[in-house]
């Protein structure tokens, strides 16, 4: 957290760059491979989790500040709660219906 | 205390008061988090219960989407910029990068609507199919935080004219940029796991 940056925002156009080659690679491995299903959402998967890891530690500094412990502890507690919501869901869903 | 200013510090993080409407602010964009997550959760469930209806592939125009993701996602960037300025203490530099910004995603909000207009000429409304009823309210939820977004970026752009750089106006400007972060990063699991995922199978 500096109060006078230097000129020029090199984390931020870095953060660009890096977001728009994570969203062109999975944009292309999506739909320009002919990978299996399975594979192609585990990699472009990866890649959204990547990118998002851009956001919020170059572009929203999460761990900026006094309380960045606070924000990182926060915002995993929120990753896992989507984790476990998500992932059961489907789980709970799609796994005992069919059979009854 | 909460009028104790440090002054070594950034002007949004000056004050008792603004460090903890900043810390509430990161504490609510966890619940939007859990939000966003209960309407991905439907949205797996159901994404395959077409009803006879049309599928991803029928609807989905990949190009328009990508577009609208550059879109947001340059608008996050400007919106870095923007915040980069106020910390150098550059008032004309932070209301035009916010300037920017909004019309980055005014053009993302009229892609998505678009977008929606040519689902519903395809037949492809909320009650055609469950799969159908969960993209919208997902895609929907999003686009109507931008559109909440752009109005209070809006106002806080009046605030910056009539008032100039304070302690309180840099921190609503920056919690808004927080705000903003986070609607792209909701939107590259929506590009992942909605466009990609429906245009592969």
């Amino acid at each position: 957290m500096e109060k006078h940056t230097n000129r020029f925002p090199i984390s931020h156009v870095l953060g660009f760059i890096f977001s728009l080659i994570l969203t062109f690679g999975a944009a292309f491995i999506a739909l320009k491979t002919n990978l299996s299903f399975k594979v192609i959402m585990w990699i472009i998967g990866t890649l959204a989790v990547l990118q998002a890891g851009i956001q919020l530690f170059m572009f929203m500094h999460l761990r900026e500040g006094e309380d960045g412990k606070t924000n990182v502890i926060n915002i995993i507690y929120g990753v896992f709660m989507t984790v476990v919501i998500v992932v059961g869901s489907i789980w709970v869903m799609s796994a005992g219906h069919a059979t009854h | 205390m909460s009028s104790k200013i440090d002054h070594s510090l950034p002007l949004e993080y000056q004050t008792e008061q603004n460090r903890l409407n900043i810390l509430g602010f990161w504490i609510f964009l966890g619940a939007e988090i859990v939000l966003f997550a209960t309407l991905f959760g439907v949205y797996g469930v159901l994404y395959q219960r077409y009803a006879g209806g049309p599928t991803h592939q029928d609807i989905i125009m990949i190009k328009d989407v990508l577009i609208q993701t550059v879109l947001l996602l340059t608008s996050s960037f400007t919106m870095g910029i923007a915040i980069f300025e106020m910390r150098r203490q550059q008032l004309k530099g932070l209301i035009f990068w916010l300037v920017i910004t909004l019309l980055l995603g005014s053009g993302f909000l009229f892609m998505e609507i678009n977008e929606f207009i040519h689902y519903v000429h395809l037949g492809a409304t909320m009650q055609t199919s469950a799969f159908l009823s969960s993209l919208f309210v997902l895609l929907g939820t999003h686009g109507a935080h931008v559109t909440f977004g752009i109005i209070w970026a809006i106002m806080v752009i009046i605030q910056l004219v009539r008032r100039g750089l304070t302690p309180t106006t840099a921190r609503k400007t920056f919690i808004i940029g927080l705000y903003w972060h986070f609607l792209d990063v909701v939107w590259i699991f929506i590009f992942t796991f909605v466009y990609l995922k429906g245009m592969v199978g």
